[in-house]
């Protein structure tokens, strides 16, 4: 037997950058540099994992809709140990929103051929946490989200996820789209040999028509929300910041009983 | 006036203190409509009418008990059909995301999460929201279809506003996908008898520097002495001395409370894009470089293995 499974990451501004948005109100991509979003890692090392304990031949496709550059990401999951990748690129894509991102990826999927998705709990920019939840709408396959542990044997992929209220175990028939928290476990790192193999495995682009999708189904002029104003939060005004010299938690206490805590 | 779409997150009955935020901004819009499911859904019925449901539809099935968010939406999308609303919302957790992008997509309409606060306009609701780490404020529309909205915990505040309340009963039909995922087993989390992480006024959390879980003890008093939940952070919850259900974060909760202490916390950007937006904040930290210190409005420098005992003392005696 054969499990295809597509792991779909996403090219996001790192963090730790200045991150910005642009005049039309997009996340600025220009001025801060850009990686695979740290939560897909986890996806991809699951992924990987599910590879490495199944006795069947397991084929890992990653998958991105992003900009020239989302091509590091891919290059990234490549070099983790991914066998191969599909960017989705086309200058109609710039603004998609949630929901058109779905569509997208949800086409590329179908065209790639799947048994299992793979997707991060949210992405580190728009952190929505909503595409997973989309793409089992859209492929009409169960959706199993948010798992902290997850495995997959003859067709069924079972998995924990702990909710706000209970912890809870799902078990889903494949094909099935799977979303992975960062506590499912450590991402690898590549190793040097892993970062050389990744040169020689194959990118697949595919634009906007190999998709079958129309130009007004997506794109910032087509989406189904619109942003009115994005303004920079006011710096905290500076606070009062005291050294303990053996009061420091009475004078912490006197303020909070200025501000009527206590 | 146009009716709004209100999904209540219970348990077995009792109404979770976000829908009733919920009911508080829906009364911006228009009249809000509840929409309870499951085991106790009609016992929700008294306390939504006080805080302004003028309908409660419910619908009470295994289903929904037994397999993933798909039941939910169903029903959901039949309470839209049922009522054609103005506009839909639904509190940001986990599942209701999932609810809300599921129904969003099946009624052909557009979705904002993690809305912090919701306005009339003549175009619809108008959602702010805070991105980027709340490093920006934004506002957006829904520009197509019914708008679906997610709003964070503590974005409102409670209210009274007594309605009618009226019991209706839910027709729905569930898809084939609604048995896709199955429940096989669920482990209620224990009640730890301190407030809800997101909806507690005061959080107390503690992190790497707090040096291990036996030492968590120290901010539980603190948190006690105060009536506050407990926090963590990511590498507190990572070393395995606290649950993950209370780390405090970008992959973990987001909180807004009116007074947030971190101890022995650094403040990566992680850790404040889920508590950046607290109205007043205070850290102790042995380092006075600290990034967390760029936030507080009150800081002590200094060994939280001084400071926090001291400071708990202290709240205890002028408590009484
Ligand atoms: C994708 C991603 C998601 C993440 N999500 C989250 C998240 O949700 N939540 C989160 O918190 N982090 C998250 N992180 C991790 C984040 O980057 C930081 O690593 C983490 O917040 C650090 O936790 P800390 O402040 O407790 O530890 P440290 O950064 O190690 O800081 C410990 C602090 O304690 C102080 N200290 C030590 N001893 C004492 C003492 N005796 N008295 C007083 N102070 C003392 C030190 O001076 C230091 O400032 C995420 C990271 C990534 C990449
Ligand atoms: N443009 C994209 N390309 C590939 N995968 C994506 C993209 N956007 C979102 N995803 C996937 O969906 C998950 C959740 O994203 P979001 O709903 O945007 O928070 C991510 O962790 C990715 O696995």
């Amino acid at each position: 037997m054969s499990l295809r499974i597509v792991v779909t990451v996403k090219y996001v501004p790192d963090a730790t950058g200045d991150r910005h948005f642009a005049d039309d109100l997009t996340v600025d991509r220009d001025d801060v540099d850009g990686l695979l979003s740290e939560l897909d890692e986890y996806a991809v090392e699951q992924a990987l994992r599910i590879a490495e304990n199944s006795d069947d031949d397991v084929e890992v496709t990653v998958l991105t809709v992003g900009p020239e550059d989302a091509k590091d990401a891919l290059r990234k999951a490549l070099s983790m140990g991914a066998d191969k990748a599909i960017h989705v690129e086309d200058e109609d894509l710039h603004g998609t929103d949630a929901i058109g991102t779905s569509l997208v990826l949800a086409k590329a999927i179908e065209k790639a051929g799947y048994d299992l998705v793979i997707s991060g709990m949210a992405s580190t920019d728009g952190s929505m946490g909503v595409v997973p939840a989309l793409l089992a709408e859209r492929l009409g396959v169960p959706q199993v989200t948010l798992l902290s542990e997850v495995s997959v044997e003859d067709g069924v992929v079972k998995g924990r996820r702990d909710g706000d209220t209970a912890s809870e175990q799902l078990q889903a028939s494949l094909p099935a789209v799977v979303s992975v928290t960062d506590q499912s476990g450590e991402a690898r790192y590549p190793s040097f040999k892993g970062i050389m193999a990744a040169k020689k495995k194959p990118v697949t682009s595919w634009d906007l028509s190999d998709l079958d999708i129309e130009a007004d189904e997506v794109g910032l002029e087509n989406a189904y929300t619109k942003v009115e104003s994005a303004a920079e939060r006011p710096a905290r005004t500076a606070g009062t910041i005291v050294k303990d010299e053996g009061e420091g938690g009475k004078q912490l206490a006197e303020f909070l009983a200025s501000q009527k805590f206590i | 006036m146009a009716e709004v779409l209100v999904y209540v997150d219970h348990v077995g009955g009792v109404v979770r203190k976000p829908a009733l935020e919920l009911l508080t901004l829906a009364r911006r819009i228009g009249d809000p409509v509840a929409v309870a499911l499951g085991e106790g859904a009609a016992d929700t019925a008294g306390t939504l009418a006080e805080h302004g449901a003028v309908k409660i539809l419910t619908h009470d099935a295994a289903e929904y008990a037994e397999y993933l968010v798909v039941p939910k939406v169903d029903a959901l999308q039949a309470a839209v059909e049922q009522v054609s609303p103005a506009a839909v919302l639904v509190s940001s957790s986990a599942e209701g995301k999932e609810i809300a992008a599921r129904l969003a997509l099946r009624i052909g309409s557009g979705i904002i999460t993690d809305a912090v606060d919701l306005q009339a306009s003549d175009e619809g609701p108008v959602a702010t929201q805070s991105v980027f780490a709340a490093s920006y404020t934004t506002t957006s529309r829904v520009t197509k279809g019914v708008p679906v909205i997610t709003v964070k915990p503590n974005s409102a505040a409670v209210e009274q506003a007594p309605a009618a309340g009226a019991v209706e009963a839910l027709n729905v039909t569930f898809s084939e996908q609604a048995t896709g995922t199955k429940i096989t087993s669920r482990t209620p989390r224990e009640s730890t008898g301190r407030p809800e992480l997101t909806e507690a006024a005061i959080v107390v959390s503690g992190g790497r520097g707090v040096g291990g879980a036996e030492n968590f003890a120290l901010i539980e008093s603190l948190a006690d002495s105060l009536g506050a939940a407990v926090g963590a952070s990511r590498a507190a919850v990572d070393a395995g001395w606290y649950p993950h259900t209370q780390q405090v974060g970008q992959t973990g909760k987001t909180v807004s409370p009116q007074l947030y202490i971190a101890a022995g916390i650094s403040g990566a950007i992680q850790h404040r894009a889920g508590m950046q937006t607290s109205k007043t904040i205070v850290a102790i930290n042995k380092d006075p470089e600290a990034p967390i210190f760029d936030l507080v409005d009150y800081g002590v420098v200094g060994d939280l293995f001084e400071v926090v005992p001291q400071l708990t003392e202290e709240i205890k005696a002028r408590k009484g």
